[in-house]
């Protein structure tokens, strides 16, 4: 392996794909106007309840459900139960949750005494909707705390800050284009590529000289990710600047980036090595490329999707870059991210063998 | 020593014997040309001496190694021009050059090699938008990039204009002289006739003739042809007196004489018979012929 030759094919690479209108449309404009759209059409939308999740350890009386109902009727919240055998901080920052309500399990039994019980309110201050959860407590404290004559304070709620946060539609938005511009930026200049040098012999004429075909390819996956990179960067942008995005950017994306440009560099050069033609070759590379480009969260998250889509989605490998991009980029959840990379690497792998097994220079 | 050996070469694509059982040797330092129909398996061959193919069977060395497997060590010293050279179509001649002598970390010899072809002028042209001549010239170029030792040139002239066609003749001869080892594939039958040493006569997939143009000629030829205007009783000479093979096309009769007697004889005849000969040629077979002849040949045996 030679830097040098590395080197020399990057920079014909990169002045022959400069010069190709359609590729620099692919990785910067359309993005762009994708998101232009999609973040002018949703970015107004809100949802009318909070979310708010709610851990009940105590099952021994039944105040803490009429509690749970009380605060349900105030309709400022939708409940969502947390299961009680869980450690609840761990289960907020898994699930990216900015509100959640812990009741202990002594409260029916302190209340129905007149003892004093405490609640507790984790969120996260920095979100919005979260006051809006918490004016829906304090208002069902009160009620509750009215039926004693003492007017002392019973039920008292002490406030948890989490870092967990909501996202906006242009949140997910970003990881998804990104996720986007990794799919589509390598596979369909490498589908093309590989079947038309086949065709024109240019791989053949390539055999003749000292480059090697992993020197070739790492000159095409230095050159993705350098692409990729850019454009990522200016879909970053335009979200923040333009959309008031509040992702956390962090240097975990890099390794998404890098390995999704590596599989869909190699899935590229698959799917042109086993196609007999330019035709079959560009027909191939869109039955793999389209439905990824749909159902694996690029456009809108796939929770909203129904179950059978989803569990299609969960065999896309481009879900777990753009699942992994946005527990890092949204929830800043290392667990999830960490998962979702080790699939990745995984899948990459297996497609990288196969394209190394069927990509040849020359033929019998 | 020998550039190259074949020994009984066989390659087949489906059910279709592109080449069928051709063996031959190469000298270093000379010049070495296939000729032959279309689809003769010309190409295949040279293909699968520049190790592009793999041989069903058969035996191949080229300077020393197997070329299928040790094409890349081969690539060091060999230099290829396929037929119908591509290369990759926004990219300019200049950078083309750039790019292989960066890959063979050799000098950076675009302006040579661009004047050597003459395509300076153009040097700055997208792959896709040069002429068919001109991509070929820079076929040419990027096969001599690392000063080979060993040259293929597949139909190197094939499309060229005259002035071109004689700029590359120049430039075998020079290789040549240089001592380098050239496999040139030509329709041109006075191209291998004026530049080989040794031609290899292919059709079917097979050698049918291998030689020197010179050998060739006296081997296969017909010797020397006198063709004078047709006349009966001129014909009637020839034929019976003489015994001379004659062949009439047209107003005239062409002759196969075996020495200088029979032209002196029927001169002679023509003056006593007051024959008017209005045209006189004498002309010995070219390579040209022979080969339509062997290839007519071959047609109507097969
Ligand atoms: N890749 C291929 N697949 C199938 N058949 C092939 C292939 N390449 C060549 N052939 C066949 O092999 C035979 C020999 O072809 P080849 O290209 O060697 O001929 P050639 O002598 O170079 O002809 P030309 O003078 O036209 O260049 C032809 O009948 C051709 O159809
Ligand atoms: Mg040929």
């Amino acid at each position: 392996m030679k830097i040098r030759n590395i080197i020399a094919d990057l920079k014909i690479y990169s002045r022959n794909y400069m010069r190709s209108n359609t590729a620099i449309f692919f990785v910067f404009i359309f993005p762009l106007v994708l998101m232009l759209l999609f973040g002018s059409i949703f970015s107004g939308s809100t949802t009318s309840a909070v979310p708010l999740y709610v851990q009940n350890m105590d099952n021994s009386g039944n105040m803490s459900n009429t509690f749970i109902e009380t605060l349900n009727s105030t309709h400022f919240v939708d409940i969502h139960m947390i299961p009680d055998n869980v450690n609840i901080q761990a289960y907020i920052s898994q699930h990216s949750i900015t509100a959640a309500l812990y009741i202990p399990s002594n409260f029916s039994s302190s209340y129905n005494t007149g003892n004093h019980v405490s609640l507790v309110y984790y969120n996260n201050p920095a979100v919005s909707t979260s006051s809006v959860a918490q004016q829906a407590i304090s208002v069902t404290v009160e009620l509750f705390n009215s039926h004693f004559a003492s007017q002392n304070q019973t039920i008292a709620v002490a406030s948890t800050s989490v870092t967990t946060h909501a996202a906006s539609y242009v949140d997910f938005m970003i990881p998804g284009l990104i996720g986007l511009v990794i799919l589509t930026s390598p596979m369909f200049s490498m589908t093309y590529i590989v079947s038309s040098y086949k065709k024109e012999k240019i791989f053949r004429q390539l055999s003749l000289t000292p480059l090697t075909r992993s020197e070739w390819f790492l000159s095409k996956f230095v050159w993705y990710l350098f692409i990729s990179a850019l454009s990522a960067i200016m879909i970053i942008a335009v979200g923040v600047l333009l959309f008031h995005s509040s992702i956390s950017l962090n240097i975990y994306v890099v390794p998404f980036l890098a390995i999704g440009v590596f599989m869909f560099t190699s899935l590229g050069i698959l799917a042109g090595s086993v196609s007999k033609s330019e035709e079959s070759a560009s027909v191939i590379g869109n039955i793999i490329t389209f439905p990824m480009m749909f159902l694996s969260g690029t456009f809108f998250p796939i929770e909203i999707m129904p179950t059978w889509l989803q569990s299609i989605a969960h065999v896309l490998p481009l879900y777990y870059i753009i699942d992994g991009l946005n527990s890092i980029t949204i929830y800043s959840n290392f667990n999830s991210a960490t998962l979702d990379f080790i699939v990745s690497v995984a899948v990459a792998a297996v497609i990288f063998a196969l394209s190394v097994y069927s990509f040849r220079w020359k033929e019998e | 020593m020998d550039a190259i050996t074949a020994d009984d070469v066989h390659k087949s694509y489906g059910s279709i014997k592109a080449v069928d059982g051709i063996s031959f040797k190469v000298q270093k330092g000379e010049v070495y040309s296939f000729l032959g129909p279309n689809g003769a398996g010309k190409t295949t061959t040279v293909e699968m001496l520049e190790g592009l193919r793999k041989a069903d069977r058969g035996e191949i060395r080229v300077l020393g190694e197997e070329p299928w497997h040790e094409a890349s060590k081969l690539g060091r010293t060999v230099g290829v021009m396929p037929q119908d050279f591509r290369f990759i179509e926004r990219i300019t001649s200049r950078e083309a050059i750039r790019y292989y002598c960066s890959l063979f970390s050799v000098r950076d010899k675009t302006k040579e090699l661009l004047s050597l072809v003459d395509l300076e002028e153009v040097q700055n042209v997208q792959f896709q938008n040069l002429s068919g001549g001109q991509k070929q010239k820079l076929g040419i170029c990027l096969a001599l990039i690392n000063d080979p030792e060993l040259i293929f040139l597949d139909e190197p002239t094939t499309g060229l204009d005259p002035k071109a066609r004689r700029k590359i003749w120049d430039l075998i001869r020079k290789l040549k002289d240089e001592g380098k080892t050239v496999i040139l594939t030509t329709h041109y039958l006075e191209e291998a006739e004026m530049l080989a040493d040794r031609v290899a006569i292919m059709d079917h997939g097979k050698i049918i003739a291998e030689g020197s143009p010179g050998e060739i000629i006296n081997r296969m030829g017909k010797g020397r042809k006198l063709t004078v205007p047709y006349g009966e009783k001129l014909q009637e000479y020839l034929s019976k007196d003489l015994k001379l093979d004659c062949n009439r096309t047209g107003d005239s009769i062409s002759v196969s004489i075996h020495s200088n007697k029979d032209v002196i004889n029927i001169l002679d005849f023509a003056e006593k018979n007051g024959i008017e000969l209005t045209s006189l040629s004498l002309k010995e077979d070219t390579l040209e012929d022979i080969f339509v002849d062997l290839i007519a040949e071959k047609e109507g045996t097969s």
